[in-house]
């Protein structure tokens, strides 16, 4: 994938798949450009055996073809900048995923659009709700959709077009200043 | 600056649109694959044009949906539109600049754009193929 945001869009799938119903995606950078992203859910998590073969593109809970490279690839980039991917999970409780990514090495992609993927994030599970936050030296960013809703009454779904533009021109006004 | 505020004239303004689009019966559903492969091959820009245009041309009768992985991965991006009462239709290998046009054409128009079509496309392939 060209964006490190485009795999943060695929991996945060995973959490809604996996039945969560709030995912909290946390990134911070640090002043040496080190970028930590945790993506944590409260999904039905994995089995110790399961988890301990996620990163094989041979494991995958798809049921159209019986290769899934969503982790490998999200490992394989982590690892490319001199990163890492962690992850623990416990059934019934849910997943944490956390990926360290060197921003200034020379195989790191660039963010791209995280503000679009973020929106998308939201516009594709709207029964979930999201806890994003974005930490850098120069400032944060936040949106936590429960606040939304509490604007937006129960009769506006979060995947309405609006909402999704409202959320990407949310975003990108917070991001342009950090 | 835009803040949270702005959600509630949302909420007022879908208000009135709510009870014409429970009633009508003529929902139209738009679904595009976000799986890993559609992702990579960039259904993201996809998806947001789409919500783009529909928002811009007003469009109230019409839901848009992201699912899986479809399994044809080699034509993502995919999008399929399903108009009650007619068969769905496929397109694929779809970029941005081919929106507008599926979204008049045929969520407006009821026209299918048969050349961005899956069935084009595999048409397309076999030809290729043969020579």
């Amino acid at each position: 994938m060209k964006e490190l945001s485009l795999y943060f869009l695929d991996i945060v799938k995973n959490s809604t798949a996996a039945g969560a119903s709030l995912v909290k995606l946390s990134l911070s950078e640090d002043g040496a450009r080190t970028l930590t992203v945790v993506i944590d859910d409260d999904g039905r998590g994995m089995s110790k055996e399961f988890l301990a073969r996620v990163s094989d593109p041979f494991t995958t809970t798809r049921t159209t073809r019986k290769v899934g490279m969503g982790i490998p690839f999200f490992r394989m980039a982590a690892e490319q900048t001199g990163g890492s991917v962690t992850l623990e999970s416990a059934e019934g409780v849910g997943t944490t995923i956390t990926a360290v990514f060197h921003l200034d090495h020379l195989d790191c992609p660039p963010m791209g659009d995280l503000s679009g993927a973020v929106a998308l994030m939201i516009q594709g599970s709207p029964q979930c709700d999201f806890l994003f936050t974005h930490t850098t030296p120069r400032g944060s960013a936040e949106l936590d959709t429960r606040e939304m809703r509490e604007m937006l009454g129960p009769d506006v779904p979060l995947d309405d077009p609006s909402v999704f533009l409202w959320v990407s021109e949310y975003l990108s006004e917070q991001e342009a200043n950090i | 600056m835009k803040s949270l505020e702005e959600l509630k004239a949302i909420r007022e303004r879908m208000k009135n649109q709510m009870d014409v689009r429970d009633q009508s019966g003529d929902n139209i559903r738009v679904v595009v694959g976000m799986a890993t492969c559609g992702i990579a091959a960039g259904a993201k820009p996809v998806m947001a044009a789409i919500l783009d245009e529909i928002e811009r041309r007003n469009l109230h009768n019409v839901t848009v949906a992201q699912t899986g992985c479809i399994g044809v991965c080699r034509l993502e991006p995919i999008v399929e539109v399903y108009v009650p009462g007619e068969e769905k239709v496929t397109y694929v290998k779809m970029d941005p600049d081919k929106v507008p046009t599926i979204v008049g054409e045929h969520l407006v128009n009821h026209q299918v754009v048969t050349r961005y079509t899956i069935g084009e496309a595999l048409a397309a392939e076999q030809g290729g193929a043969s020579k």
